[in-house]
């Protein structure tokens, strides 16, 4: 088996995937389907899917213009609307896109919401985000509340209330925009299928751990959740997609091999590193290479759990829909409160066998950010590793100050040796 | 008591930045204090179970921020990081707990760092229902009921029906007395300065209940029978104000600039009902219904309507305003990404509006005054901007 064969083969499905995806969309009015605007955290695919509608998720659109270079126009066009230069550029970016033809990645229109699925999990932002959309576009707009976890654990009336929404509120809702009965067995079907792509993800995920790591947990991380924290969860093709990355990963353990950077296999490993917080999507590649340049292998990630965090034991339950949906809503990285999220990274540190870890705080997103600085401070106690601390922004070229970020964490690299060599 | 006997009571207090009014009722009571971030939370519990609940608003432009600047990074609003310096510099060890509000992620997250960083003190996170369904009904009611029995083992009395019914007889008095308050000064805006009212909002964060209200009503009596010079100002509503407060010279500046604020929503969560809350044999029931039913509307609640700002024009309309200043904190999400969907209203609606943000700690006073005073005059002159 050859590596570059191995390599294709899930980033050819993913695209395939995705392409079907966008056409999909595109087809959307001529084909008769609805059409759900739906955020990325807590999202629920199954149902969705199970009403035959389609999902879009306006971060992605976000991050994709992020990536394409188009971000910033938008955010200035944005600007120039009224939208203040102080708050998260992912809305920004979505506003601005939208006054533009809201083109999505094929360059045709996307088509408009038949609803606004507000899935409002473990981002405030969530709320205001929508109710500007709901401004724009003449359809429904429906909530799911998923409670936060305030003292790091879900109790029984958030789980009751998460899952009555979905029984009382959204099937309704769902059944009245698609004009379709819920069809329980189909949605048993999806969910089935999504536990078995979670396995996979968790064995891709736990894959980090050996040395040298097959993957990258977070710049490469942010390709393998693409199919399951989007349009595919609960899909065969996503099932597929997961089982060729496995596959895949299994070939590079079994031939001592690093993962697959823009420049080629990362074969030598200087430092393992655990990260905290999104990427910058503008300079995506740019960023990377700083980090491949020197060695550096990210072995797992905050952010690539922000769609759920399957590694330590959820599996969406086919069994018993609403209970699982609303588990799997609840449980989304960024609705855990801060002490979880320390806990969390710091299991990552000692069972990942990291040098030490990285925040990147994002300038828009509050919720991954507020209280980093405290994190930082808590791990290096508890850890006795060295952290890092840079600061960039997802989609707002403005503030991806390279030669910035390159020294401070050429700093950082050199810490981390002088506590090598000091061990 | 005087004008100046009950601003200058009020003015001691909103500088106490060590709460020695806390610390004194606490020892007059042998009780204990819980203190709450902005917005809203329902006071009645804490009151029932025997405690002082204790607004905190920051330290506005009155604390050195020695140690807070290395918790938040640039682009995180003031407040958080003035709130942990006094609780690093001792200044909150008067609280028994700590009730953290579901308004935005900054509030969210600093309850987390609260509980890192005070392992020994009570810290909750007051999550509030953001849906309008009878589920949420129930989740409410249950949160208040596991909040209340929190309370009620940390204060060791028991908030029985009665004693809720007491405490929620007592918020109606207060929000009655601030009602009055607010149409006076809509009324007749050079009667209630702002900046006086601010102060007697601000003393209610501290003072129990029935002795703010008491004051208030001191204040109502007093500002009724004063004459006081009527200035052509116009009359405007501001609003963003409702978390991160601004220091006190930016509010005596605005109301100094040509603008007779005529309604505000800073210190919010005083008059977040409109209504009175029942007294009944369900009273948790009665302060949920209260909560879901029968609000204001702000930044931090959900809109499923899209008709958000509407609620902004019938302010304006109701108190005979003429416009509207947007004040937000800098990095205000809340605020800030509310404000074009008020403007957005209120040009629909043809009145004016001018925006700026602020922060607790602004020096820019001189900026912000001229600004309030090129809008004030332009609608004088043109009647609109
Ligand atoms: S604040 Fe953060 S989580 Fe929320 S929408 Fe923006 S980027 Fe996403
Ligand atoms: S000022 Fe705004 S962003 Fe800051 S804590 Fe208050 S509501 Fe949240």
């Amino acid at each position: 088996m050859n590596t570059e064969v191995q390599k294709e083969q899930s980033m050819v499905i993913q695209k395939k995937m995705l392409g079907e995806h966008y056409e999909k969309l595109a087809r959307a009015r001529k084909d008769g389907k609805k059409v759900v605007y739906t955020f990325v955290p807590g999202n629920l695919n199954e149902l969705i899917l199970a009403f035959d509608m389609l999902p879009v998720h306006p971060e992605v659109n976000a991050l994709q213009s992020g990536m394409r270079k188009l971000s910033g126009d938008y955010i200035q066009e944005a600007e120039k609307l009224g939208h203040s230069e102080d708050v998260c550029t992912y809305v920004k970016c979505d506003i601005g896109m939208l006054k533009k033809g809201n083109l999505g990645p094929t360059g045709e229109p996307l088509p408009e919401p038949d609803l606004l699925l507000l899935s409002y999990t473990g981002c405030f932002t969530f709320m205001k985000w929508f109710e500007l959309l709901k401004q724009e576009y003449n359809c429904p707009m429906v909530m799911l509340q998923v409670p936060y976890q305030g003292d790091g654990r879900i109790t029984p009336s958030m789980r009751e209330y998460t899952a009555r929404q979905l029984r009382e509120v959204l099937v309704p809702v769902l059944e009245q925009v698609s004009g379709k009965k819920l069809d329980e067995a189909r949605l048993a079907e999806l969910l089935a299928s999504s536990a078995r792509a979670e396995d996979d993800l968790v064995y891709v995920w736990e894959s980090g751990k050996h040395r040298p790591s097959p993957i990258d947990g977070y710049f490469g991380g942010v390709y393998y959740i693409g199919p399951i924290f989007t349009a595919f969860r609960g899909v065969p093709g996503c099932e597929a997609y997961y089982r060729a990355l496995r596959q895949e990963v299994d070939f590079r353990i079994a031939h001592g091999m690093g993962p697959t950077t823009p420049e080629g296999e990362l074969r030598q490993q200087k430092y393992r590193v655990v990260v905290e917080g999104p990427p910058n999507w503008t300079s995506f590649r740019e960023f990377w290479k700083i980090f491949y340049d020197e060695g550096v292998v990210m072995v797992a990630s905050t952010y690539t759990k922000v769609g759920g965090l399957y590694d330590k034991g959820f599996r969406h339950d086919p069994q018993d829909p609403f209970n699982t949906l609303a588990e799997y809503c609840l449980g989304c990285y960024t609705n855990r409160n801060l002490p979880a999220r320390v806990d969390l990274i710091e299991q990552y540190i000692r069972d990942y066998d990291a040098d030490g870890f990285l925040f990147n705080s994002i300038k828009s997103c509050n919720s991954f950010s507020a209280g980093q600085l405290m994190m930082l401070r808590e791990l290096e106690k508890r850890t006795g590793k060295a952290g890092a601390f840079i600061e960039s922004d997802l989609v707002d070229p403005r503030y991806f100050s390279a030669a910035n970020i390159k020294n401070r964490l050429e700093s950082y690299f050199q810490m981390l040796e002088a506590k090598r060599l000091a061990a | 008591m005087s004008i100046r006997a009950i601003v200058e009571r009020c003015e001691d207090l909103y500088h106490d930045l060590d709460l020695g009014y806390v610390r004194d009722w606490k020892a007059r009571h042998g009780a204990k204090a819980i203190g709450f971030m902005p917005v809203y939370v329902p006071r009645e519990l804490i009151h029932a179970a025997g405690m002082l609940p204790v607004g905190i608003m920051g330290g506005a432009d009155e604390v050195e921020i020695i140690r807070g600047d290395a918790y938040y990074q640039s682009y995180i609003c003031h407040i958080p990081r003035s709130t942990i310096e006094l609780g690093l510099a001792g200044k909150l060890a008067c609280l028994d707990g700590m009730l953290f509000p579901a308004i935005c992620d900054v509030i969210r997250n600093l309850s987390g760092m609260w509980q890192i960083m005070f392992p020994d003190r009570y810290v909750r996170y007051v999550d509030f229902p953001q849906s309008w369904v009878p589920a949420a009904y129930d989740f409410y009611r249950a949160e208040l009921r596991e909040m209340l029995h929190d309370l009620e083992r940390l204060s060791g009395i028991e908030a029985t029906t009665e004693r809720l019914n007491r405490s929620i007889a007592l918020y109606n008095d207060n929000r009655r007395a601030l009602t009055e308050l607010y149409d006076l000064r809509a009324e007749q805006p050079h009667r209630v300065p702002t900046s006086e009212l601010y102060l007697l909002l601000r003393a209610g964060n501290v003072l129990e209940v029935s002795e703010h209200t008491a004051l208030l009503q001191d204040y109502l009596g007093a500002a009724r029978g004063t004459e006081r010079p009527l200035r052509d100002n116009i009359r405007v509503v501001a609003s963003g104000l409702f978390c991160e407060q601004p220091p006190l010279s930016m509010v005596r500046a605005m109301e100094n600039s040509g603008c007779y604020i005529v309604d505000d929503d800073w210190v919010l969560g005083a008059r977040y009902q409109h209504s009175e809350t029942p007294q009944s044999h369900d009273p948790i029931r009665a302060i949920a219904d209260s909560y879901m039913q029968d609000t204001v509307q702000t930044a931090t609640r959900y809109v499923d309507d899209g008709h958000n700002g509407d609620y902004l024009v019938q302010q304006v309309r109701s108190r005979g305003a003429e416009g509207v200043i947007f004040a937000a904190a800098s990095f205000c999400d809340p605020a800030l990404l509310d404000r074009p969907m008020g403007a957005r209203a209120l040009t629909d609606a043809g009145i004016p509006y001018t925006a700026f943000t602020y922060s607790e700690n602004t020096g820019q006073i001189q900026v912000i005054k001229e600004q309030a005073g090129t809008f004030a005059d332009s609608i004088k002159l043109w009647g609109s901007v």
